[in-house]
Parts: C-alpha cells; sequence; structure tokens
C-alpha cells in the first residue's frame, strides 16, 4: 500500500459480535438455528419513540419513514413468549454472564461491580420489544498486537436480533430463532492506525472467546464491525464484516472513500459551488417519446420523473469512491433508502440507459442548467420520489462540507454502502424488570479458577506433551478441533501426530475437493482409530475411507468394499513375487534398478492398505532372492 | 468516581427500590449505567451540574374540530403513554390531553380529548371506594356531554372494575370503556397505543352503550375485542390478548377504527340521564374450594363479621362434604352464600349430583354463568339494598347487567390450538 496511513492520521477501532452457545440470554430456549419453514406467522408493528427534546433520532427517523409491518417466523420449540414480547424477560443467563466474565479476566479488563440490563431502543423490527436488552459488564482492558497494545474499552453481553429474511412491499420477515441468543460485544478503543493490524488483532480476540469453551460455531456467529476515519473525513461505522481476511480491504477501500469525497469537496470549492438550492422539476414532458423502458413504464403507470440541478457538479457525480462505486452510486443509495425507489440517473452518465443526448438537452434547458451542472433525474410515484430527490439534494450538499458520518454495510468485495447516518447518543434506558446484578469479589474467584488455558499455553503443551511438530502444534491449538483432537488422543493409542494431521490436514483437502466432510460423525473417526489400532487398517487409508464417509457410507462398509482391510505380511509377500514373475523380462535386465518401477506397480495394487516401507522391504528381500537364483542359474 | 485505577464520568442515577444501598450508579455517555461498590477505596466528585430533566412530553396545541365527537379520558394510575427521556433513562407518563396528543398523534383524527385524573393507583390496590369514584366521574362526563367515556385502567383488576360500573351506572346512554396495556407504554412493541385509540374510537364512534373493555384480540397488532362488563376476564399473566370474554361472544371487534358487531347490545340514545347506584358492602369473601378445605376457613370468615361469601367451587358447583356444617351455619346466620366454578368457563348447575342437591338444600344460591369475581362484585353491591334472604336471592339470580346468560353457545369456550 503506498497511503501513508499515519500522514492521513488513520483511525480504526472494532466492535467483535460473539454469539454464545449457551440458552438464550434471558428465558431458557435454546440457540438453535432453524433453515425450514416457520409454523407460525405472527405481525406487528412497532411505534417510533420520540426523544425528550421531541426530535426524532436520526437513525430511529429513517426507520420510521419505511413504514413497514414486521412479520415473524415463529417456531414453539426454541421461541417462547419472552421473544415474541408477551412475557417479561427471565432472569439473565449465569453461563452466559460468567463466560463474559471469563473473557473480561482474560482480556485484563475490570468488571463493573453492579450490572445494570439497558434497553437500547431499536425499531427496524429486529427486535419484537422495539429494543434489544443490553449490559455493560466490564472497562479497560488491553490487547497486545504486534504494533503496540490496544485498548480494549467496553465488553458488553446483549441478546442477538431477529434475522431477516425477506421483504415485500408491506412488510419485512423476520426469524426469531436468533432472537435472544446471548452475544458478547468486545469493543476496541479507536487506537488502530494501519489497516492490517485490526485483523490480527481480531483473529486474537476471537481465539481467546472460543478458548472459554462456549462459543458457538458456525457461519455467522461472530460479526465485526469497524470505525474507520482519517483525519479530515469522518467516522464511520463499517457493519457485518463477515471474514477476518476482508477487514484490511475494507479499511483500505474506506480510505480511498474518503480521499476521494474530499477531492470532490476540494474540487466543488474550487469551482465556486454553493448550497444546492434544490428545486425539484417535473421532467416528464421530456420523455414523452423516450426509448428508455425505465422511465416508460413508470409513466405508463402514472409515476413522475422529476429532476433536480446540482449546480457545478458535473463530473462529480461520476467519480470513483471505491472501485465500482461512484459519487453517483452514494446519492442512489440515499435516494433509494428514503425514497424507496429503484435508483436515480444522472448525467455524469446520460446520454445512456435509452436515454437520448437530445432528451438530456431538453432537461438541461428546462432546468437553466449548464454544461458545468449535473442533473440527478428519478423516475417514480410522486411521493417517493420526492422523498428520494430531498435525500439527493441533502447528501449533495453534504459533498460540499466533506465526508458524513454514516453508518454503512460491508460488501464482499471489501467496497461500502449506505445504511443509514451514523446514530446519535445511544437511545437507553433501564430494564427495570431485571433488578441489578452484584458481581462480587466471590464471583470473580470462582471465575479466575475455571479461566480456560490461553492458546500459548496449549501449543506448548502439545509440543511437550503429545510430541507435536511446532507447526501442528499452533494450528492444532488455534483449530475448532482440539478439544476433539484432545478427546481422541486420550482415548485411542494412536500416535496423536496421526490424528492431528488427519484433523487438521486429510479433513481440510477432503473438503477442498468438494467432500461433505459436515457429514463424518464423531463416531466413524473413532472406528477408524481404532481399526488403525489393531492393526487391520494401513494410515495411508484413512483419506479414502473418510471420503466415502463423507457420502454417507459406514466404515465397515467401506473397509470392506475397497478392500481397504489391511495386507498381511504374507499375502503381501505373494503379491510380491507375483508382480516379480509378471515383470520377469524387466527385472532380468535391469536387476537391482527394477525396484522403482516394481514399486510404483505394487503400490498401485496396495495402496492405502499397507505400510509403503514394507513393501519396499519386502520387494528388496525378494529382488536379492530372485537375483540369487539366476545368478545361480 | 474512581476507583482501583479506574476512573467513570457520569449522570448520577436515582437509586430504584430495585437496588441495595451499597452500590451508586451512574450513567455514562455511552448509554450504559454502571454499579460501583462504595468501599473505602472509591472516590467520588462531584464535577458538573447538569440541566434538570423536563417533566412530561412537549404538549401539542391543538384546536377542538367540531366535526369531531368528544371524548373524556379518564385517569386511574395505569400508563397508557408515556416517554422516554434517553439523557436520564426516566420514563414519563403521559397525563393531560396535550400529551396523550404529542404520545398518539392519530388520537386528532378521531376525537375532541379531555382528561381528567380520578385517582393514582396500581389496579392491585383498587377498592370498592375508588369504584365509586370512577362511576360518579363517569356519570358526570357523560351527562356533562361526552360523546362516550374511556377509563384507563391497570389490566390486574380492570375485570372487577367493569363489573362495578356495569352495576352502578343507570341509564348509561354511552359508551364506556375500560382500556389498558400489558406491555409498559415506554416500549416501541407497547400493546398501547392500539388499545387506546381503539377505546377512543369505540367510545367516540359505536353505538354501544354499555361498560366494556377494549384490549388486543390477538398477540398481533391488527385489531382489539369489545368486551362486555361482566363477562370479561384477565387469562394471561402477560400475552396481549390476556382480556378474554367468558362464555359468550365479544360484543365487536374494532379493526382499522371500524367496529364490527358480534352480538346484541344495549344502543345509544341521542339523550338521557346517568346515575349512580353507588353503595357497596366489602365484607364479601371470595373463597376457592379445594380438596382437604377446612371448615375453619369459613368459620372464621363468619367470626370476622363478614356479610357474604362467594364460593368458587369444583366442576358444576361443589365443595368437599366436610363443608356442609359451616355453610349451613353461614346461610343460617344471614350470610348468603353463592355458588360459581373455579373452571370459570361453563355454567353452575346443581342439580346433577348428590353434593349440588345437598348444597342447594342448605340454601346456597347457584350462581348461573357468573364469573366468580363478577359474582363477588354483584353480591357486594346487592347487599346493602335489603336484609332479606330471600330478596337478596332473587336479585342474584336476576340478570341486571349482561352477567347471566340463558343460553351458552357452542363456539366460545378457550382451548389450545395451532394458531395464535
Amino acid at each position: 500500500m503506498t497511503l501513508d496511513y499515519s500522514a492521513l492520521g488513520l483511525r480504526v477501532g472494532f466492535e467483535i459480535h460473539q454469539e454464545l452457545g449457551t440458552r438464550k440470554l434471558f428465558c431458557d430456549c435454546p440457540s438453535i438455528l432453524r433453515e425450514e419453514e416457520a409454523p407460525l406467522k405472527i405481525k406487528r408493528r412497532l411505534r417510533p419513540t420520540q426523544s425528550e427534546l421531541g426530535e426524532v433520532d436520526r437513525a430511529a427517523l429513517v426507520e420510521a419513514i419505511r413504514g413497514k409491518g414486521f412479520r415473524y417466523q415463529v417456531y414453539p420449540e426454541n421461541v417462547c413468549l419472552v421473544e415474541l414480547d408477551c412475557e417479561p424477560p427471565h432472569p439473565v443467563n449465569q453461563e452466559a454472564l460468567d463466560t463474559a466474565l471469563e473473557i473480561s479476566l482474560l482480556l485484563g479488563a475490570s468488571p463493573v461491580d453492579e450490572v445494570h440490563v439497558m434497553r437500547k431502543t431499536v425499531i427496524d423490527g429486529s427486535n419484537t420489544s422495539g429494543f434489544q436488552r443490553t449490559m455493560l459488564v466490564a472497562t479497560g482492558g488491553k490487547l497486545d498486537t504486534t504494533k503496540g497494545p490496544v485498548t480494549i474499552q467496553t465488553i458488553c453481553l446483549e441478546e442477538d436480533a431477529a434475522r431477516k429474511v425477506g421483504e415485500d412491499a408491506d412488510f419485512i420477515d423476520y426469524r426469531l430463532d436468533r432472537l435472544g441468543i446471548p452475544l458478547v460485544e468486545i469493543a476496541t478503543g479507536p487506537d488502530f492506525t494501519d489497516p492490517k493490524t485490526p485483523a490480527e488483532a481480531a483473529l486474537k480476540v476471537g481465539q481467546l472467546i472460543r478458548a472459554t469453551g462456549r462459543a458457538k460455531r458456525g457461519i455467522g456467529t461472530i460479526r465485526q464491525d469497524i470505525n474507520v476515519s482519517i483525519r479530515d473525513g469522518a467516522r464511520q461505522e463499517i457493519k457485518g464484516v463477515q471474514e477476518l481476511s476482508l477487514i484490511p480491504a475494507v479499511i483500505e477501500r474506506e480510505v480511498k472513500r474518503q480521499l476521494a469525497l474530499l477531492r470532490i469537496k476540494g474540487e466543488l470549492r474550487g469551482r465556486g459551488a454553493a448550497h444546492v438550492e434544490g428545486k425539484i422539476v417535473n421532467v416528464g414532458k421530456v420523455f414523452s417519446k423516450t426509448k428508455c423502458k425505465v422511465i416508460s413504464n413508470i409513466l405508463a403507470k402514472r409515476g413522475t420523473v422529476l429532476a433536480v440541478k446540482l449546480p457545478k457538479f458535473a463530473g462529480l457525480v461520476g467519480k470513483e469512491l471505491q472501485p465500482g462505486r461512484r459519487f453517483g452510486t452514494e446519492l442512489a443509495d440515499y435516494a433509494k433508502a428514503y425514497g424507496k425507489v429503484g435508483g436515480i440517473f444522472h448525467t455524469d452518465e446520460l446520454p445512456g440507459y435509452g436515454i437520448s443526448a437530445e432528451e438530456v438537452s431538453k432537461m438541461r434547458n428546462m432546468l437553466s442548467a449548464t454544461a458545468d451542472d449535473a442533473i440527478a433525474i428519478v423516475a417514480a410515484e410522486k411521493g417517493n420520489a420526492e422523498k428520494a430527490l430531498d435525500a439527493v439534494i441533502a447528501r449533495a450538499n453534504q459533498a460540499l462540507l466533506g465526508v458524513p458520518e454514516e453508518t454503512r454495510r460491508a460488501l464482499p468485495d471489501g467496497n461500502t454502502e449506505f445504511m443509514r447516518p451514523l446514530p446519535g447518543a445511544a437511545r437507553m434506558y433501564v430494564e427495570t424488570d431485571i433488578p441489578p446484578i452484584v458481581v462480587d469479589e466471590k464471583k470473580l474467584e470462582r471465575i479466575r479458577k475455571m479461566l480456560p488455558e490461553l492458546p500459548e499455553h496449549k501449543v506448548k503443551r502439545y509440543i511437550d506433551e503429545y510430541k507435536l511438530n511446532k507447526e501442528l502444534a499452533e494450528r492444532m491449538s488455534l483449530s475448532e478441533n482440539s478439544e476433539l483432537f484432545e478427546e481422541l488422543v486420550e482415548k485411542h493409542i494412536v500416535d496423536p501426530t496421526l490424528i492431528a494431521t488427519t484433523l487438521e490436514e486429510t479433513l481440510v483437502s477432503l473438503k477442498r475437493e468438494g467432500a461433505m466432510v459436515e457429514n463424518i460423525q464423531r463416531s466413524a473417526l473413532d472406528e477408524i482409530f481404532d481399526l488403525i489400532r489393531m492393526g487391520e487398517v494401513a494410515k495411508e487409508a484413512i483419506s479414502d475411507i473418510l471420503r466415502e464417509v463423507a457420502k454417507g457410507f459406514s466404515v465397515p462398509d467401506v473397509v470392506q468394499r475397497l478392500s481397504l482391510r489391511k495386507i498381511t505380511e504374507a499375502e503381501l509377500a505373494k503379491m510380491v513375487s507375483d508382480v516379480i514373475q509378471e515383470n520377469w523380462i524387466l527385472v532380468e535386465k535391469r536387476g537391482r534398478g527394477a525396484m522403482q518401477p516394481l514399486m510404483g506397480i505394487l503400490m498401485e495394487k496396495v495402496r492405502g492398505r499397507v505400510d509403503g516401507k514394507l513393501v519396499h522391504q519386502l520387494l528388496e528381500r525378494e529382488l536379492q532372492k530372485f537375483e540369487f537364483r539366476t545368478e545361480t542359474s | 468516581m474512581e476507583k482501583l485505577g479506574q476512573v467513570h464520568e457520569g449522570i448520577l442515577m436515582p437509586r430504584t427500590e430495585l437496588g441495595d444501598q451499597n452500590h451508586l450508579v451512574i450513567k455514562l455517555d455511552s448509554g450504559y449505567n454502571l454499579g460501583i461498590r462504595l468501599t473505602r477505596d472509591a472516590k467520588v466528585s462531584k464535577v458538573a451540574v447538569g440541566r434538570a430533566p423536563r417533566m412530561g412530553l412537549p404538549p401539542i396545541a391543538f384546536k377542538p374540530d367540531p366535526s369531531k365527537p368528544n371524548v373524556s379520558i379518564l385517569g386511574t394510575g395505569g400508563t397508557i403513554a408515556s416517554r422516554v427521556d434517553y439523557r436520564t433513562g426516566a420514563v414519563y407518563p403521559a397525563f393531560t390531553a396535550e400529551e396523550l396528543y404529542s404520545a398518539a398523534p392519530e388520537l386528532a383524527g378521531l376525537a375532541n380529548i379531555k382528561t381528567s385524573a380520578v385517582c393514582s393507583v396500581f389496579s392491585e390496590n383498587m377498592s370498592p371506594q375508588l369504584w365509586v369514584k370512577i362511576a360518579r366521574a363517569v356519570a358526570r362526563e357523560i351527562n356533562g356531554g361526552a360523546r362516550g367515556v374511556v377509563i384507563a385502567h391497570g389490566t390486574d383488576t380492570m375485570g372487577y372494575t367493569a363489573a362495578a360500573l356495569s352495576f352502578m351506572l343507570k341509564g348509561i346512554f354511552r359508551p364506556v370503556v375500560l382500556v389498558g396495556s400489558q406491555r409498559s407504554s415506554d416500549r416501541p412493541s407497547s400493546d398501547a397505543a392500539l388499545n387506546l385509540l381503539s377505546a377512543v374510537a369505540v367510545a367516540g364512534k359505536s353505538d354501544i352503550a354499555e361498560v366494556c373493555v377494549v384490549m388486543h384480540g390477538s398477540t398481533e397488532d391488527d385489531f382489539c375485542l369489545i368486551h362486555r362488563g361482566t363477562k370479561v376476564r384477565k387469562c394471561h399473566t402477560s400475552r396481549r390478548d390476556t382480556f378474554q370474554t367468558i362464555n359468550d361472544l365479544p360484543i365487536g371487534v374494532v379493526r382499522d377504527g371500524e367496529m364490527i358487531p358480534l352480538g346484541d347490545y344495549n344502543k345509544t340514545k341521542e339523550s338521557g340521564e346517568v346515575t349512580v347506584d353507588a353503595k357497596f358492602e366489602p365484607r364479601v369473601a371470595l373463597v376457592k374450594i379445594s380438596p382437604g378445605i377446612q371448615p375453619k376457613i369459613i368459620d372464621s370468615i363468619l367470626r370476622s363479621g363478614y356479610k357474604g361469601i362467594i364460593l368458587e367451587g369444583t366442576g358444576l358447583g361443589h365443595t368437599p362434604e366436610a363443608l356442609f356444617p359451616c355453610i349451613k351455619r353461614a346461610i343460617k346466620s344471614d350470610v348468603p352464600v353463592v355458588m360459581t366454578s373455579q373452571c370459570i368457563w361453563g355454567r353452575v348447575n346443581m342439580n346433577v349430583y348428590s353434593t349440588g342437591r345437598d348444597l342447594l338444600k342448605l340454601g346456597v344460591i347457584p350462581g348461573e354463568d357468573m364469573l366468580p369475581e363478577v359474582a363477588y362484585v354483584k353480591l357486594m353491591w346487592l347487599l346493602p339494598k335489603t336484609s332479606d334472604m330471600d330478596e337478596l336471592r332473587k336479585l342474584m339470580l336476576t340478570n341486571i347487567a349482561g352477567e347471566i346468560t340463558s343460553r351458552t353457545r357452542s363456539d366460545v369456550f378457550l382451548k389450545t390450538f395451532l394458531g395464535i
């Protein structure tokens, strides 16, 4: 990267949200996600609340404007009256709170003396009660990174939200299975100053959480939000970075975006651009014979085509902010968010999309727009079109000031898109249905005693006790399978290195091949290692057996079908002498030199059923005998 | 606050009755509350004084609209609307009409609201005296020209108050609607708004001249039910659709401000006058019968000077035989004993089994299909009217305000089903 991040004043902080595998935080429902059709759907509405000053919180206002109802999908086995906001919350799940305290101690943070559960207003429908229950558990921790220590500002415990599974014109569909699952939220200070260290730190935090043994596993159980700002830019909260490996790209692209926006601001200033008045004009008649399908369809449905002049913006709307995203894309995001329209057109990309140069020219006339000015156009139902252009005007005016503070959504390629304005001060008040929870020294002592082994210690132990090499020990200690590994080693008198490579390498390469390794049960592994110990199957066969087990076959079936039962030495000896006989011309010609090709043939035949070393041994012995025989004949 | 190297700054929070004396609570800038134990190494210092929070919601000025009906809302203590001050986390109840309009702007499209407070209690602290106070306020409002009256009430004993008003208010010619909310009104998901708007719609626009309860009809937010005040009961501790009409259909459904009737009801009239028949004898006991119950209970009730007993018997209206002698003693001392059923649904019939017949012979009054709570309120209201036990029996068995029906439909029983 050629950017000088410290000169730019880059500051990055992140928040990790990790789901716990305990029961739900405020009730006794199992924390399970369901994929099949829900037997019950319940429709609800939420009313936006107002702050004391009569202002509606910025973010809440956006949600309210969208005005849809909510359809909640219910699975009676793991969604109860608490999730439906039909019953007060039960006391906080002790196991979850203990886990949060464990994590706090592992991060060197100070737990609060008394935990107060708060209600944080959320009215996008993802919480049935209109708020998320959250509590501050600890403050003031520290995380060591290669670039120095980073502060852990807060550790909170909160309930996860319902998951959005669909949306139509009138309703948003949410599934309540995830609502209530405990989330531990760990927030760093804005102490990172480069794009790579945050990813390293996030990995480390994730490992610490997994060390407690109570982290939920699976896709989506850990989510990262990143806060990024540069000196002259503004803080962005980027939500939903699913993969750690994407973090550096997201940060780099966000810095690029902010720099590009600052360049646009500078350019606008240079051109003498002023506050956009935003007079919206109906340009429908320009398009009475247009070839643009989008517009003609809207007009046919009695919609309108509205346009607004963005003075001095020509050429800037089409400027790229991130690969594949232009300033015009930002304007379109705002139009979509506030006006519920499909998108906008703008003169930096016209003529195009069926809109002709002549139509553009007519619009310029109607709006008194010169070649220095850009025009934004929306085709939609009148009310929506107006809201959309109002949002475009507002965003254009913000471009004159620089970078607006926003909550943005991370996209799979590392770009980000606008979600909503950064929320104002947290909309929180006390959850009066739950009394405060005292965290006293006795409780902390108990938790200190059960602190899990730190990853560094585990590596050392694997090297010392199980004789794994350093690289394998490091991989195994960080692996999801480390617990399984230790159990298998305890149970089976088999070389731990074999078990470790099976879990960490064999399974991984099978997965890469496309095998459904999720189908491999623990019992299958037990059976395989039993067979290895008894000498009935060679270690070389493991990969083949697992490949078949992944397809759904049982271990004994596979061993039999593929004749993977280990060959006895006697059988092997016969095989070797048969091969020598079949290839005696070669043997005669090459003598000892026939070793290699014959090994090739033999290993083909016995592949996976016997130790290669033994084959070599026997072949050598037979060849010697043969030589001896020929020499003596 | 400084303790063990950690410094926290925030707004000092008032100590609630939930917490203990050893902790101080501050609200941080982030919005979170944090509790710190006051040990010897904790240091507290005041760094600033903030703006005192405004009490209440910003009022919205409104002009009465002559085309809209005038509805009076009486407050008894339940909070039908409120707002939150996020800075301090305090929840403020909406009280005046202006505050209600502020919290529920849709009200302006329904009616001209006038509010007054009758009392301010949790509904578990309601009493016959307060029932009377409420009834007098209702009569005053209706006689003063209100198109309808809404009473905001806690849900715990709303059924009892509804029954009491049904008996007390004579000559009702306008709607009298009780309303409450199960989920506190500060939360965005509260059932309060739909309930209040539906109640005001019924009070302002319907032709129902009865005392009724209006609350959510399902766990969704799409409609409310209008329940007759003498046939309604709170059936679930926390669900929105907790109120059910027992042994009958609700009077109607209200959806999107429009009413759909489900059965017969007294219709409104252009004019009239409401009077209040306001005497109650509070010394009535409601006793739930159970296996092993001791006669001592009834005897000690008598010794304490009680004037009437409602029994919540088992099944069709039964008690253990062991209770016969003390029941006889009660009736002989002119303390009427009325039988209802703890099954809640269904009709009492004491002719079927010998136990029932024996109780009838002792002089127990069979309560037909009255709810135990309603029979309780009715007896309290009847006792001051007569000391003649035969007269009392006759009145108890007369349908005064819909509390007794002569036939029960087959589609009015609540049971588990795979739906909402």
